[in-house]
Parts: structure tokens; C-alpha cells; sequence
């Protein structure tokens, strides 16, 4: 006689892991609507305060002083954009080349293993603590707060995201293309930088481009190194106005006009933002496309 | 001892053409495990040898050292002499860059650097030689044609390697391999990832290149050894079982195992 | 212009006989591949060097505090510029606080949202939906904190406090979190938008952990006839537990050093309250807040001080999470 087991619709044990399952998918698209809606109001706020106070004045006009009207944040954007150019100009290059570093000779050594635990660590650490640091190292001992102090401290923050993407981009090149480069005779140095580097540009410009929109909106470290600047100016060597800075200076003043610049440059960042990581995506597609 | 006997049979015809690689009692070894064992063979200066033996039988392993490709890979070692240019090529102080670009090298999976076809001809032939531009583009022109695919590209030196098919990719990489005039070319599977009609051009090409290279070649299919090569070396487990001029191998083989394998009683 | 075969012959012979690599930049071949490990070896060193130098300038910075308040700094209740007397208790516990509570909300709801993603997500919704997680997460920090100032605090006062007062406020013990003038800043609300931030963050990292399950395994539990929600409670959460603790470590060392987000809305008051719904201070909000205008040597360096802690605590827990993402990925065989 075929032994059939009881398994059905009915029985009471499966009614019961039923619900148990039904319980829990249900918990679980809950969440996804509660965490998306929060991130969707949060999106929708920053529009419809943000696009208030976008038009030509904004980028004409400089930063108001305390009580006047109108203004702008011109002085702020300009100052935003030397100082994640200079950053990125220092970063891109340490980066690359330490993260050829770890991915060339990272599986040999114990201090490239190491550098590549303390780069993830970096990666998350507290940003504030680098504007502290960088105080310490420069603004204190030059006496005067600056916009290089300000590039510099961003750019400590980039560095660790573009050797971390180089490093996994430069892993991904398989062994075979490395192999036959060195099957020519070349020497290490050009296997790595001419061939393996090369296979993967794209990903490391996305991995530039993911350190500047991370940079682009860090408010912390520029607190006590460039800190801030209520006119336009482009040295460097003085304090800097900044985007963040302004937005945070501003959005807690009793001033109207304040309150609504503070929400266009806040509009402004995050598009700004959201346009390189969609932009990097972009081109990650393209190439994982060849 | 059998391996001894083969070696005394097949030297009549050493005495006619010199060999260029002497392999003596080389060991490798993965780690701790051994991957060839007492390894003894000649290869022959213009000719076609050709490796075969089932998987993991160690012919791989054993074209890999004669261009010491696995010193990538730490954890790997050989032991025993390999003799190419008067010189032992396993001892301490050969430099290896100068090694590979006379004993040059074409993979399994055709692997096209990310540059232009002129491009990957011409970065080997930089590494060595400074040419003008116009002898660069002869160089280019000759390799090209040498691998039989100069038609087909001509008209396109500037495009990606990689937007060729696999069988133009694959004798790209021979063109490559040819443009530095190395002195050997090794061969590993070069076909297996292949169709059959870009199977059947690069085994004509291989008997074309013979005149101006020596050639070792690695192959699973046994029938490809018959067709192109001059010499056979039939491995297993590590062992070279029987090694010579490949029409004693397959017709008349000596061991026992050798016939299994060819008759695909075996592997 | 064709090449005679004999021509070709001799020189193939002549250019294999004598190869000697091109040096570059004027640098003979041999020293080529040195100075390229030495090159790269300083850019990689650069990292490590400023790990250091972050150590190092934080305790020199801290050090008049230190000695002058000894190690009880770390859990003195004070904290007054006016008559300089310093400690660090009350930016400690803000800190914790927030981020223990942030976490508290972050890590169900990010693990739904994972758990959506990878199971239960139709497939032509997987990728936008994903991509939106991930873009979310590159929101900067400032938005939280304007958004939940301007926002989410008047919201709060208006509807959430009144409630949560009435109802569990009452309860003994638990009731004295939920005492106090409900003015909807102060660390539970701080906490709250924390957790909305980090949300993103964690989810993005759950998912990609619980990718790593192998769907073989998958498939061999629901050829037995398991509904979902028992695959991923009974194969995939067992298999992905340390990723899992992994990212929520990972969540918790980037709520720890939180800036923005909170400073905002957590009310910059020195005092030490029991009630959630009281303002209160973080390390990261105490340090953005004064630093640029502190002028006593004592009062900087006290910040100081407190930054080193808030960069140790931090450490630890990354530290920590990145050796239990590792092991995970050395299980699965990918490292």
C-alpha cells in the first residue's frame, strides 16, 4: 500500500505556517511602504520649500548679511565648487595609486592588508573628527581658517572611497588578460597600469564620481576649517563660503530669506548629488555592457 | 626506466634537428602536492610538439614552466633543469620579463588587451624594440598577416580588440604572440573555446608558423595532435608516460597506456 | 611593402637572440618594477599615516583636559563654558542614546526593506526599487536635519508626543522616558530622524548580504515544500547571521558619528535628563556647535577630548563589523 502523506490544504499545521508566512511577507512590505514614504516625504519637503527660492538671484547674487533682503548664493557655490575641485584633484590621484597598491600586492603583504581594513574603516568614520584633525594639523598652526584647509579635509574624506573602488574594480580583471600581458614579457608595472588599470577606467571615473557626490554635501569637517565667508571671494587662502555651511548658518536664523536660501542651496546639494550617483550608475552600465 | 627507452628511440632523429628546451627531472608541485614527476623530455627547434593526456594530468603545469608563468603565483615552484639558451631558465638570477619575451605565450580564452588592434600588436614589440612609426605599422601589417587574419582588419586597426569574434580574437592573440619574434610559442588549448572553422584555420596557421618557430602546443583532443604536430608527449597523473614523434605515437605506441588512450579505451 | 621571407628569417633570429626591455621615463628596466612597488607603497602608506595622525593630534589636543580633569572626564555630569568646567558624560550619552534608539527603528525596517528586495520584490520592480535605496542613501545629512526641524519636530509635538505620553508615559518605570514639555526637539526625536538616515545604509548592506546565500540552498527548501517567510527565517537568516550583525555594526559606527542629522533637532542643552522627550547634546552636535567659538585652551581641549572618544567608540564598531562582514565572505569562499 503507497504510504501518502497528509500534506494538504486543510491540514492545520500548514494552515498555521500559512499564516505565519502571510504574517511576515506582510510585515515586510509594511516596512518597505513605511521606510519609502518617509524618504519620499523627505524628498517632497525639500522640493516644494527648495524650488521657491531657485531663480536667477540665487546664482547672482551673494550671500545677504543679517537683516537685508534678497540675496543669493553665489559667493557660497563658487566657494563649493573650488573647494571639491581642488579636493578631488588631490584625492584622485593618491587614491588611484594606493589602491593599485592594494590591488597589486595586496595579497602578498600583511601592511597591504592592514591599509585595506583601515581604508574601510575610514570609509565610515566621523567626519567631524577629520575637521578636528585638520585643525589641529594646520588651521591652528597657520592661525586663520582657509579654503585649502577646507579642500584638504574633504579630500581626506575622498580618498578612502576612490582606493576602495579602484581596489575592487582592478580585482575584477580576470587573471587570464593578466597573464597574457606578462606571457609578452612586460614588466609588472606596466601589467598593472597599461593593461589591468586600463580595462577597468570606467569603473575607477565611477569611483571619482561617487567621492565627489560624497564630498559635495559633507557639512561637519568644513565647520572649523573653512568655515565660512558673507562675501564672494576666491582665495583660497582666506575662509571659504560654502554650500553646507551657509545652509546649516542659515536654516537655524530667524531670518526669512535666510530660511529660504538655506532651503535652495539644500535643493541644489541634493540634486547635485543625486545626479552624479545616477550619472556613475549610468556609466557602470555601459561598461559592464563590453 | 620505460620513459628512457622511448628517449633512446626517438634519437635518431635528434641528431637531425637540434633541440632548443631540454627538460631534466623536473618536479612541480601545487604546495605540497605534486603536479609533474620526473619530467624528461626535448623540444625540438622548428617542430610541433604537442602535450595531450586526459584532465589534470599535468600538461598545462608542465607548458607553464617553461615560461615560468607560475611565478605569479606564490606557492607554486619547480624543481629540476629546464635548458633554453645555454642556460637553465628555473635557477635564481634568469630574468624572467627577458625569458617570456623569447618564449612567448597564447591562452585558453582569447584575451584581447583593452586597446586597439594596432595597439595590442604594437605594445609587446614597445616593450623590446624602438621603432619608427612606419616600421611599427610594418610590423604590425606582417604579424597580422602571419596569423591570417590582415584581411579581415585592415580596414579597422583602430577599433577595440574586443569588438572581433572569438576566433578573430584568438588569432589576434597569435598575432600578438608573433609580432615580438620570440623564439618558441606556447600554446595552451588554443582552439578548445573555438568554433570548428576558426578550429581549422589556426591549425593550418600552426603548421605555417613551424617554419620560422618552435612550437609546443597543449591539447585535449587528440585528433588535433595527429593532424599538426611532429612530436607528442602523452601524459598522465603527473607522469610523462611516453613521449615521440607523433606518428610512432599513435600508430606503433610503445606503453600499454598510450594505446588505451588513444583508442579511447581510456580518458 | 612586403618583407622577404629570408629577410624575415635572419632578423627574427637576430631581435630574439638579444632582447633588452625599452627603460621608461629614462629608468633602466630594472629598477622599473622597485620604484613602482616603492610609488605605490607611499600613497598606500598615506592612509595608514593619517589613521595616526588623527590619533595623535586628538590626544595631544586633549591632553590638557585629560590631566587636568583626570579620567573621571569620561563620566562627569558638567558641562559649563562659563565657569569651564568640563565632562563628558552627558555628550556620551546623548550620543548613544540617539544612535541606540536610531538603531532600534532602523534595523527592522531595513531589514523588511531587504528582505522585500531580495525575496518577495517582483523582478521588474528590483531594479528601480533598488537603485532608489541606494540614491537614498547618498542624501546628504543636512536634509535630515532641516527636514526634521522644520518638519518632522512640529509633527511630532503636535501629534506623536501627546500620545506616547498619554499612553506609555503612564506606565510605571518606562513612563519617566516620556515626561517633560513636549517641544518636539530632543533625542527621541533626534533618534527618529538618525534612524530614517541610516535606513538606507543598512538596507543596501542587508541586501547584499543576503544575496550572498547560495540559491541552491534556497531551492533545496523550497523543494520541500517551504512557504518564503520560512526559507528566509530557517535557511537564509541562519546562513547570512554575521553579515547581518555586520552591516547593523556598520549602521551603528555611522549613526555614532552622525553630525548634521541631529544637531539640528537635539536641542544643545548640558543637562542629563531621563525623559527621551528632553533636549539633550551628542558629541558630534557639542563639537559642531561650540568649536568655532570656543576660547578657553580648557574648553578646547575638553572638545577635543571629547572628539577622541567619539573616534574610539567608533573604531571599535567599525572595526569589529568589518571582521564579522569578512568572515562572512570568507565562509562563502569569495575572498
Amino acid at each position: 500500500m503507497m504510504h501518502a502523506n497528509s500534506a494538504g490544504a486543510r491540514n492545520p499545521v500548514y494552515r498555521r505556517r500559512l499564516w505565519a508566512h502571510r504574517a511576515g511577507i506582510g510585515l515586510s512590505i509594511l516596512a518597505m511602504v513605511v521606510g519609502i514614504s518617509f524618504l519620499l516625504w523627505i524628498l517632497a519637503v525639500l522640493v516644494i520649500n527648495g524650488i521657491g527660492a531657485i531663480d536667477v538671484e540665487l546664482f547672482t547674487k551673494t550671500t545677504p548679511g543679517p537683516g537685508s533682503d534678497g540675496g543669493g548664493l553665489l559667493n557660497a557655490i563658487v566657494g563649493s565648487l573650488l573647494m571639491v575641485g581642488v579636493a578631488t584633484l588631490i584625492s584622485t590621484p593618491i587614491g588611484i595609486f594606493a589602491g593599485l597598491y592594494l590591488a597589486e600586492y595586496g595579497h602578498e603583504s600583511r601592511f597591504a592588508q592592514v591599509t585595506r581594513f583601515v581604508t574601510d574603516i575610514m570609509l565610515s568614520a566621523p567626519s567631524i573628527v577629520i575637521g578636528l584633525f585638520v585643525y589641529a594639523l594646520y588651521v591652528a598652526n597657520v592661525q586663520h581658517f582657509s579654503g585649502w584647509a577646507g579642500s584638504f579635509a574633504i579630500a581626506l574624506i575622498a580618498v578612502p572611497v576612490v582606493v576602495r573602488t579602484t581596489d575592487n574594480m582592478l580585482g575584477l580583471v580576470p587573471n587570464s588578460l593578466r597573464e597574457a600581458a606578462f606571457a609578452l614579457g612586460a614588466p609588472r608595472w606596466k601589467v598593472a597600469t597599461l593593461v589591468r588599470l586600463r580595462a577597468v577606467k570606467a569603473g575607477v571615473v565611477t569611483g571619482v564620481l561617487l567621492a565627489v557626490a560624497r564630498i559635495a554635501g559633507e557639512t561637519a569637517p568644513l565647520l572649523f576649517t573653512a568655515l565660512n565667508n558673507q562675501f564672494f571671494s576666491t582665495d583660497m587662502n582666506a575662509p571659504m563660503a560654502n554650500l553646507p555651511v551657509v545652509i546649516f548658518q542659515f536654516a537655524m536664523s530667524p531670518y526669512d530669506n535666510w530660511r529660504e536660501l538655506a532651503w535652495g542651496g539644500a535643493l541644489l546639494i541634493t540634486f547635485s548629488v543625486l545626479g552624479l550617483n545616477i550619472l556613475s550608475r549610468a556609466l557602470m552600465r555601459q561598461t559592464s555592457k563590453n | 626506466m620505460q620513459m628512457t627507452t622511448s628517449l633512446l628511440q626517438e634519437t635518431p632523429t635528434a641528431i637531425t634537428s637540434p633541440v632548443t628546451i631540454k627538460v631534466t627531472d623536473l618536479n612541480f608541485f601545487y604546495g605540497s602536492f605534486q603536479g609533474l614527476k620526473n619530467i624528461n623530455l626535448d623540444i625540438h627547434e622548428k617542430k610541433v610538439t604537442a602535450f595531450i593526456g586526459p584532465s589534470g594530468c599535468g600538461k598545462s603545469t608542465l607548458l607553464r614552466t617553461m615560461n615560468r608563468m607560475y611565478d605569479l603565483y606564490p606557492g607554486q615552484r619547480a624543481e629540476g633543469k629546464i635548458v633554453y639558451g645555454g642556460r637553465n631558465i628555473l635557477e635564481e638570477g634568469v630574468d624572467v620579463n627577458v625569458l617570456r619575451a623569447k618564449v612567448g605565450m597564447v591562452f585558453q580564452k582569447p584575451t584581447p588587451f583593452p586597446m586597439s588592434i594596432y595597439d595590442n600588436i604594437a605594445f609587446g614589440v614597445r616593450l623590446y624594440e624602438k621603432l619608427s612609426k612606419g616600421e611599427m605599422d610594418e610590423r604590425v601589417e606582417w604579424a597580422l598577416k602571419k596569423a591570417a587574419i590582415w584581411n579581415e582588419v585592415k580596414d579597422k586597426l583602430n577599433k577595440n580588440g574586443l569588438s572581433l569574434s572569438g576566433g578573430q580574437q584568438q588569432r589576434l592573440c597569435i598575432a600578438r604572440g608573433v609580432a615580438v619574434k620570440p623564439d618558441v610559442l606556447l600554446l595552451d588549448e588554443p582552439t578548445s573555446a573555438l568554433d570548428p572553422i576558426s578550429t581549422v584555420k589556426i591549425e593550418e596557421l600552426i603548421t605555417e608558423l613551424k617554419e620560422d618557430y618552435t612550437i609546443v602546443i597543449v591539447t585535449h583532443n587528440m585528433q588535433q595532435a595527429a593532424r599538426c604536430s611532429d612530436y607528442t608527449a602523452y601524459m598522465y597523473l603527473g607522469e610523462l608516460v611516453e613521449f615521440g614523434e607523433t606518428d610512432n605515437i599513435f600508430i606503433n605506441p610503445t606503453r600499454k597506456e598510450t594505446q588505451d588512450y588513444i583508442t579511447g579505451r581510456f580518458g | 611593402m612586403r618583407l622577404s621571407k629570408a629577410s624575415v628569417k635572419l632578423s627574427a633570429h637576430a631581435s630574439a637572440a638579444d632582447k633588452v626591455p625599452v627603460s621608461a621615463f629614462g629608468i633602466p628596466a630594472r629598477w622599473q618594477d622597485f620604484l613602482f612597488h616603492k610609488i605605490t607603497f607611499v600613497f598606500a602608506a598615506l592612509v595608514l599615516l593619517v589613521l595616526s595622525g588623527i590619533v595623535v593630534s586628538l590626544v595631544i589636543g586633549a591632553w590638557p583636559a585629560l590631566h587636568h580633569f583626570g579620567p573621571g572626564f569620561v563620566t562627569r555630569v558638567e558641562w559649563d563654558p562659563v565657569n569651564d568646567e568640563y565632562g563628558a558624560m552627558i555628550a556620551i550619552a546623548g550620543t548613544l542614546t540617539t544612535s541606540f534608539l536610531a538603531l532600534l527603528i532602523a534595523f527592522p525596517v531595513s531589514f523588511g526593506i531587504a528582505l522585500f528586495l531580495t525575496e518577495i520584490c517582483p523582478p521588474w520592480l528590483k531594479r528601480p526599487l533598488g537603485t532608489a535605496v541606494e540614491l537614498l542613501a547618498g542624501v546628504p545629512s543636512i536634509i535630515y536635519g532641516m527636514w526634521g526641524l522644520f518638519i518632522f519636530a512640529p509633527f511630532f509635538a503636535e501629534y506623536v508626543q501627546p500620545l506616547l505620553q498619554d499612553t506609555l508615559g503612564q506606565v510605571p518605570f518606562i513612563g519617566a522616558l516620556f515626561q517633560g514639555p513636549m517641544m518636539g526637539i530632543g533625542v527621541l526625536t533626534a533618534g527618529l530622524i538618525l534612524s530614517v538616515m541610516i535606513i538606507p545604509f543598512i538596507a543596501s548592506v542587508m541586501r547584499d548580504v543576503f544575496d550572498t546565500c547560495p540559491a541552491v540552498l534556497k531551492e533545496s527548501a523550497y523543494a520541500l515544500g517551504c512557504t518564503r517567510w520560512e526559507v528566509m527565517r530557517k535557511v537564509v537568516l541562519p546562513y547570512t547571521r554575521i553579515g547581518v550583525v555586520g552591516g547593523v555594526m556598520l549602521g551603528l559606527g555611522r549613526a555614532l558619528g552622525e553630525t548634521m542629522a541631529i544637531t539640528f533637532v537635539i536641542g544643545n542643552a548640558h543637562k542629563l535628563s531621563w525623559s527621551l522627550f528632553a533636549a539633550g547634546n551628542s558629541i558630534a552636535s557639542t563639537l559642531a556647535n561650540e568649536f568655532a567659538e570656543a576660547e578657553s585652551g580648557l574648553h578646547m581641549s575638553s572638545l577635543f577630548a571629547l572628539g577622541l572618544i567619539l573616534f574610539a567608540i567608533t573604531f571599535i564598531v567599525l572595526a569589529a563589523a568589518k571582521l564579522m562582514l569578512a568572515r562572512l565572505s570568507k565562509a562563502e569562499g569569495t575572498k
